[in-house]
């Protein structure tokens, strides 16, 4: 049996009556600031939790309520995606991308193709019909990966309606992905050089009609939170970043923006149409969670807004290039044509042939940049692939946002930074 | 003012004339050889603090076994002010695989620099943190290297991965059919056939 060291109970407790006196004397004034125990307990918060984002761990400090310091810790889904990308064809590839950020699977699926595509240089050579179509489904992907962000957010809040109503909606998106690739979650719809197929008869009137019951959706939302005297109270103040800090630490799209980061690289550094189309890049000033919950409630009012002038001005023709060596060429030709139907065998069997050198193309993802590097020896498959994570970035902040914050600000401080571990861990 | 990527990458070569090799151009895209990666600090400072690339986007290794210089370094450089992109490499040698951490000039090199500690076996000098990050701590091998197979080495780490994964043709397949889970699970099948 160990034995009990009454000395230091004794002089703990000493300590906490000191405190409590402290206490009634500061009881009138502002500044109900305790003195430190001196002691400090760790805990570890996670990996299964629900407010962790899927399979997160904290190592934490604690001096009472206080952090001292946070510590966190991945790779517990860690799959080896770079690895394998080495070990498959360019095409072979698409579905992976899907479980990256696995709230926005088509966003992942865009922006792998699109690097691909950088690569072989056919960038100028996709369709304008692809390109829309691409962009409307980034922007539907976002809108659904917003959902979520503020649904989870609220939960981890106490705000569990919030989810309910988010969640509503985000089948409504999720029937339209259905329609449109067959799979509701894991789409893998785009495909190198163009789309694996067409858009169903009537789609776009579909994406139209949702956009006008979402922005009551959003409304509504924000009757929930935007002024709700709890969620200011937890999500004001809390994890402030200034821009200087979110720019070395490489913080990327909304929690850049947040911190008054004034850069979109859908605006910025166009890819896509989406310099022939008119949008706002809302930014903030103070850089906390509040902000970025508004941030998120404000893009996907913004993406509607893309998403209206995308389906106006979606034109006719072909969705997919010219070149059979890149993408399948149509089941009729293959049947019908020597030419086509090697090429056929060809893209089967080996795959896209690309030709050597290194691209890195970066996209607006939802939570932030997502870029692939690759760099190719030439041949079927890539010689490596790097995926640039926006999740993996956001959770390397979480040591600096909440140092000498309460242990109830971390669920606001995850919520708010909108994390995905599929991504982060690969 | 703003200035263009290839612009950039002239005044890097002007100004490190003898350890920089010319820019190349693929893509629309400018990258830059360090050829001494012992003034890597030096070129990283100077990037950050006169040419305004106030962003590592990212940075990354090849690991090229057939090589002599095996391992590449590469970091991608993102100018706000001036909206471009640049990228710089260099290369090391496999005997020891060591280079100055860049993490103390952009914070966000600090994890990158973990990861590719812990899956490519670099070591970082004057690095605050470095353990493993995506691996557990106790992992002996690099997983990234070229060397490391797909279907991953046997470890004693207790009950996880401690066996080789099924491949049969392609990474984890499960077998079709109407059989439980259970039974088409890869795991699950005995070790009598080849894997």
């Amino acid at each position: 049996m160990p034995e009990f060291k009454y000395l230091e109970f004794d002089e703990n407790a000493a300590k906490a009556e000191k405190n409590a006196a402290k206490i009634k004397d500061v009881s009138n004034t502002n500044s109900p600031v305790l003195e430190s125990l001196g002691e400090t307990m760790f805990l570890s918060m996670g990996p299964s939790h629900p407010s962790m984002h899927g399979v997160l761990r904290f190592m934490t400090e604690l001096d009472g309520e206080t952090i001292v310091k946070i510590t966190p810790d991945i790779g517990y889904l860690h799959r080896g995606d770079e690895k394998i990308a080495e070990n498959v064809t360019w095409h072979q590839f698409i579905p992976y991308t899907d479980r990256l950020d696995y709230l926005a699977p088509v966003a992942n699926n865009v922006a792998y193709v699109m690097a691909v595509e950088k690569l072989l240089g056919i960038t100028d050579q996709i369709p304008e019909r692809t390109q829309f179509i691409r962009v409307i489904c980034c922007e539907l992907a976002r809108i659904s990966s917003h959902l979520v962000g503020i649904g989870c957010f609220g939960m981890d809040l106490g705000a569990l309606t919030v989810f309910l109503h988010a969640y509503n909606e985000r089948e409504k998106i999720f029937n339209l992905f259905e329609s449109l690739s067959g799979a509701r979650f894991t789409t893998s719809y785009p495909r190198i050089g163009g789309l694996s197929r067409d858009l169903p008869e009537g789609w776009l009137g579909e994406v139209d009609k949702f956009c006008d019951t979402f922005l009551k959706a959003v409304d509504d939302l924000e009757l929930f939170l935007t002024r709700n005297r709890i969620w200011l109270d937890r999500t004001e103040g809390i994890g402030v970043i200034t821009k200087k800090q979110a720019i070395s630490w490489g913080l990327t799209g909304i929690n850049l923006r947040a911190s008054g980061g004034n850069f979109d690289l859908r605006r910025d550094n166009p890819y896509l149409v989406y310099n022939r189309l008119n949008f706002d890049v809302p930014v903030g000033t103070v850089g906390d969670c509040y902000e970025r919950y508004l941030l998120r409630i404000l893009e996907m009012r913004e993406s509607v807004n893309i998403l209206r002038q995308c389906t106006k001005l979606v034109p006719n023709g072909p969705i997919n290039i010219e070149d059979s060596k890149i993408i399948l060429p149509p089941k009729k030709r293959a049947m019908t044509r020597m030419e086509d139907l090697i090429h056929h065998f060809m893209l089967a069997t080996e795959g896209i042939t690309a030709p050597p050198g290194e691209v890195y193309f970066g996209a607006e993802n939802p939570k932030g940049e997502l870029g692939f590097y690759i760099y190719s020896k030439g041949g079927g498959t890539p010689y490596r692939l790097k995926i640039r994570p926006p999740s993996f970035v956001s959770i390397s902040v979480m040591p600096l946002l909440l140092k000498g914050a309460m242990i109830s600000d971390v669920p606001a401080v995850i919520g708010s930074l909108d994390i995905v571990m599929g991504e982060c861990d690969r | 003012m703003k200035k263009n990527a290839e612009d950039l990458a002239l005044r890097l070569k002007a100004d490190f004339p003898n350890i920089i090799s010319d820019p190349i151009e693929f893509r629309g895209e400018y990258t830059c050889e360090l050829l001494d990666p012992a003034r890597l600090y030096e070129v990283a400072k100077y990037l950050r603090d006169k040419l305004d690339f106030d962003f590592l986007k990212d940075s990354t290794c090849i690991d090229e076994p057939d090589q002599e210089k095996r391992f590449t370094l590469v970091y991608e450089l993102y100018s706000y002010q001036h909206r471009v992109q640049m990228r710089l490499k260099t290369r090391i040698f496999a005997k020891k695989p060591q280079i100055s951490s860049l993490s103390d000039l952009w914070e966000s090199a600090n994890w990158q620099e973990r990861e590719i500690y812990d899956l490519m076996g670099i070591q970082f000098e004057n690095h605050p943190d470095l353990r493993r990050i995506l691996m557990w701590d106790g992992y002996q091998y690099h997983p990234l290297r070229k060397d490391f197979p797909l279907e991953g080495k046997a470890t004693q780490c207790g009950n996880i991965f401690t066996e080789v994964a099924p491949l049969e043709g392609g990474p984890f397949v499960t077998l079709p059919g109407n059989t439980d889970t259970g039974k088409r699970e890869p795991r699950s099948r005995s070790t009598d056939s080849k894997f």
